[in-house]
């Protein structure tokens, strides 16, 4: 059986999975310059209220397109809450301290969210699997593919573009690049540098409930979900350069293709790929593959 | 001693430093003198292998040290202050002298003795009295004056025992009255000790009691190079430093 | 921290408080004297941790040596048949510094968020290969540690025996803590934080003072390891697992780096807080640590000394 295909797909499916949580964290730390644990448990938000949005509206049989709409709507609903919230009530004190400092409060609402997640949802999984009948098996090469992932990758793409367009083609966007460049200088021109933090922090946010949302279909959503997907985003991000959307895109097709192959090939490296990975391309380039180096002047 | 052959150094457009020559012997006392962005400090940043130069050499008694990082060229015998005080802020001023001691007699990898030994603890005294600094030895560096900073900061490079001495500008932020009072003290110890000394300054005052030649910086370029007084009378000096004429 | 320890005698508080801790087992259950002996030999990690937070540097990844020093011991329990802790501790201990030697090699030249990056990556190797070489590892199931001795003999209170024996290692720990930080490699290493050009002007270097450093904390944290191998019975994958680094993190900025002592001190208080609320409501006591953390990080109190006053003086 030929697996290229195999790996191919595979592992274009697993780096869309993985973009949304990545790209939300890699264009944060851009512009706020804090890398962001707490990623992970908006990540499992995101999943867990997708769930629950399904399991009250979409009835027993949690048919049709609506399905998917509900998914869409509980990730901008944690985008819109949670994501302003913690930027103002959390984040805001720690800017323009070391980035260590930005690390370990993160880190801290990783710890609440998690338990607020448990306390919330409780800890026995939820299991929505209608989206992931909807889209039944696909042929391609040949095989047999799930159907469900390529609507991942469609919106992980989406996603891209999206960013994409507003980096690029909006007011924000225009004004989040001078922010990203240079926070001071930002200033300075008149931007509301505030504002776009916390719409920055509220569109990161809106990302990884995006893609804990779309996930929510093809795993059981249950604690911990969270802890995990958190390393293989900084695996991504770190390959590809921190604050570099592009960068972690890269990252994520590397990281997706190098596991399925190992899959594939030699299961039992399967984890043990990525962070062999991040750990050669930042002895290769400490700053990532799109990342910037810092100077110190005296 | 020294000896800086075609140096340039470029930053885009910007010549900062452009072609300059500079020889100094041993033991001699040179002053530095210039307007802000002259190239002054570029140059010590050069000499000292902060910085590489995009063309020309820089040798130091007969060897090729350009391109050699600080610390090479930091344990080959030469030693720089710097125009911000380059401090470790969050310690105390003793403990900034005693790491310099320590590091300068080689237990920079050593992890059992104590830093506080009685010998290292005394030497490190004598160097305070020196500089006029003992009675603030247990003042955090952050909490000191500006002056008081680069005071230590000038202490620190002396505790090497170089055989070249770069100062960037040792005196400015210190008191008028602590300036000279400093300097009187530094300066005749470092020629009784033969050390080549380099500074910076804007100071006249200084430079005319305290150095012997005179380099004077415009542009990224040498424009005078001589003894003081002359340096300091020439008219093109004075335009080009003072804004006179 | 600028006044050496070393050159008061052991502060008086000290002493008692070993001696106190030395006699606790006669009063207490033991239960409690084994959470305090897992506490102690968990506090070594922290300081290791601490040694490289004086320089600024988390490290986000020093599950690897607390899991290299237990699995050194797990194997040597496990496959080998050797339980005995004067083999296990010093194999532990000399594994993990030749391991933080090579490693360290490449870390030195990082700082900031990209040395706690890849300090989590190379972790995070580690869980994986745990994980999934089975026949090497035993996988999630983990190694049982049994037949533990002391100099040959079986003890008929291997609690009891454990407990003096993290006790006095720990009183050793400290010295060498204590020693180090007094040191010109353990100032070196202040240094690093504040100005790192300086050092360089020194004829220093920071990277090496950084390896020198990284290297005597990975050998403490193996040790800690290895010795919850032995008190806990079981060595599992989950030792190297982020999380696990998180928490000798929390515990390493919650106690401050000022101290040699504090480290021992967090560990404890975090033991019996962590112990106390699961039993009483599992869901909420990570909710507690990160409350604690915040409010730690935001209002300085002394947990975080220097910590966050220190990084905000940034040199120029």
């Amino acid at each position: 059986m030929n697996i290229l295909p195999i790996i191919l797909i595979d592992g274009i499916t697993f780096a869309s999975w993985l973009f949304l949580v990545s790209a939300g964290i890699t264009f944060i730390f851009g512009v706020l310059r804090i890398l962001n644990v707490a990623h992970g448990s908006l990540y499992a938000i995101g999943a867990y209220l997708g769930a629950t949005f399904i399991l009250k509206f979409a009835g027993q049989e949690q048919h049709g397109w609506i399905t998917l709409l509900l998914l869409l709507l509980a990730a901008i609903v944690v985008g819109l809450t949670l994501g302003p919230l913690i930027e103002r009530l959390f984040l805001r004190r720690v800017y323009g301290e070391d980035e260590v400092i930005g690390l370990l409060t993160t880190f801290a609402l990783f710890l609440i969210l998690e338990d607020a997640v448990r306390l919330i949802w409780g800890i026995e999984p939820y299991l929505v699997e209608g989206p992931y009948r909807l889209f039944g098996r696909v042929r391609m090469a040949g095989i047999a593919f799930a159907g469900y992932p390529f609507l991942l990758t469609i919106v992980a793409i989406l996603a891209a573009l999206l960013l994409w367009f507003v980096i690029h083609h909006t007011s924000f966007g225009r004004e989040v690049t001078c922010v990203i460049n240079d926070r001071e200088m930002a200033g300075a021109l008149g931007i509301n540098v505030p504002r776009i933090d916390l719409m920055a922090f509220a569109l990161g946010t809106f990302l990884a409930a995006l893609g804990g949302a779309f996930t929510a279909p093809m795993m059981s959503v249950e604690p911990g979900m969270g802890a995990s997907v958190i390393v293989l985003a900084f695996a991504v991000v770190g390959i590809g350069g921190l604050g570099s959307i592009g960068g972690a895109a890269l990252g994520c097709i590397i990281v997706g293709i190098a596991r399925a192959s190992a899959v594939q090939l030699f299961p039992e490296i399967e984890l043990f790929v990525i962070y062999a990975l991040m750990v050669a391309v930042l002895l290769w380039r400490p700053q990532g593959l799109f990342g910037a180096i810092e100077l110190r002047k005296i | 001693m020294i000896d800086v052959q075609n140096v340039s150094r470029a930053f885009g457009m910007l010549r900062a430093v452009d072609d300059v020559s500079l020889s100094v012997g041993e033991g001699e006392t040179v002053g530095i003198i210039g307007t802000n962005g002259s190239g002054k400090t570029t140059l010590l940043n050069l000499i000292t292998g902060y910085l590489q130069p995009t063309s020309g050499r820089i040798v130091f008694q007969g060897t090729d040290i350009t391109g050699l990082s600080p610390r090479r060229v930091t344990a080959l015998g030469m030693a720089r202050s710097f125009q911000i005080p380059q401090l470790y802020t969050g310690l105390t001023v003793l403990d900034n002298i005693l790491i310099a001691i320590a590091t300068h007699s080689g237990r920079s990898a050593d992890f059992w003795t104590p830093i506080y030994r009685s010998d290292c603890v005394t030497k490190a005294d004598e160097l305070l009295a020196l500089f006029g600094l003992r009675d603030r030895a247990a003042a955090t560096v952050s909490d000191l004056p500006e002056g008081g900073r680069k005071v230590l900061d000038v202490a620190l490079s002396v505790i090497l025992e170089p055989k070249v001495l770069l100062m960037d500008e040792p005196t400015s932020g210190v008191s008028a009255r602590d300036k000279f009072s400093v300097m009187d003290t530094l300066m005749p110890a470092l020629k009784r000790g033969r050390v080549t000394t380099i500074f910076v300054e804007h100071d006249l005052d200084i430079m005319e009691r305290y150095a012997e030649r005179a380099v004077a910086f415009d542009g990224g370029k040498i424009i005078a190079d001589g003894p003081v007084a002359d340096v300091l009378a020439r008219p093109e000096v004075r335009r080009a430093v003072l804004g006179e004429g | 921290m600028s006044e050496p320890t070393i050159h008061r005698s052991l502060p008086l508080a000290a002493i008692s408080a070993f001696a106190v801790i030395a006699i606790l087992p006669l009063f207490l259950s033991d239960w409690i004297s084994f959470l305090i002996a897992l506490a102690l030999a968990k506090g070594a990690v922290v300081l290791g941790v601490v040694l490289l937070l004086r320089g600024g540097l988390i490290s986000f990844g020093h599950a690897l040596y607390f899991a290299i020093g237990a699995y050194a011991v797990g194997f040597l329990a496990n496959r080998f048949g050797i339980g005995e802790a004067l083999v296990g501790l010093p194999l532990a201990t000399i594994i993990s510094a030749l391991v933080a030697a090579a490693l360290g090699l490449l870390l030195m030249r990082f700082r900031g968020i990209y040395f706690a990056m890849l300090s989590l990556a190379l972790s995070m190797i580690l869980y994986t290969v745990l994980i999934k070489f089975y026949d090497f590892s035993g996988g999630t199931d983990g190694l049982s540690v049994r037949g533990f001795t002391l100099a040959g003999a079986t003890p008929a209170r291997p609690g009891l025996v454990q407990y003096y024996l993290v006790l006095g290692l720990t009183a050793a720990v400290i010295y060498v803590g204590a020693r180090f930080l007094a040191s010109p490699l353990g100032y070196l290493m202040q240094a690093v934080r504040y100005n790192e050009i300086r050092i360089e002007y020194l004829g220093a270097s920071a990277n090496h003072a950084i390896l020198g450093s990284y290297v005597v904390s990975g050998a403490i944290s193996g040790l800690g390891g290895a010795l919850v191998a032995y008190l806990i019975g079981h060595v599992s994958p989950e030792l190297a697992f982020w999380v696990s680094s998180g928490d000798f993190v929390f515990v390493a900025v919650l106690g401050g780096t000022g101290s040699v002592f504090a480290p021992f001190i967090g560990s404890i208080a975090f033991e019996f807080v962590k112990n106390y609320a699961l039993k009483f409501s599992p869901s909420t006591w990570q909710l507690t640590l990160g409350v604690f953390l915040l409010v730690v990080i935001y209002f300085q109190p002394q947990g975080l000394w220097g910590l966050l006053t220190r990084l905000r003086a940034k040199p120029q």
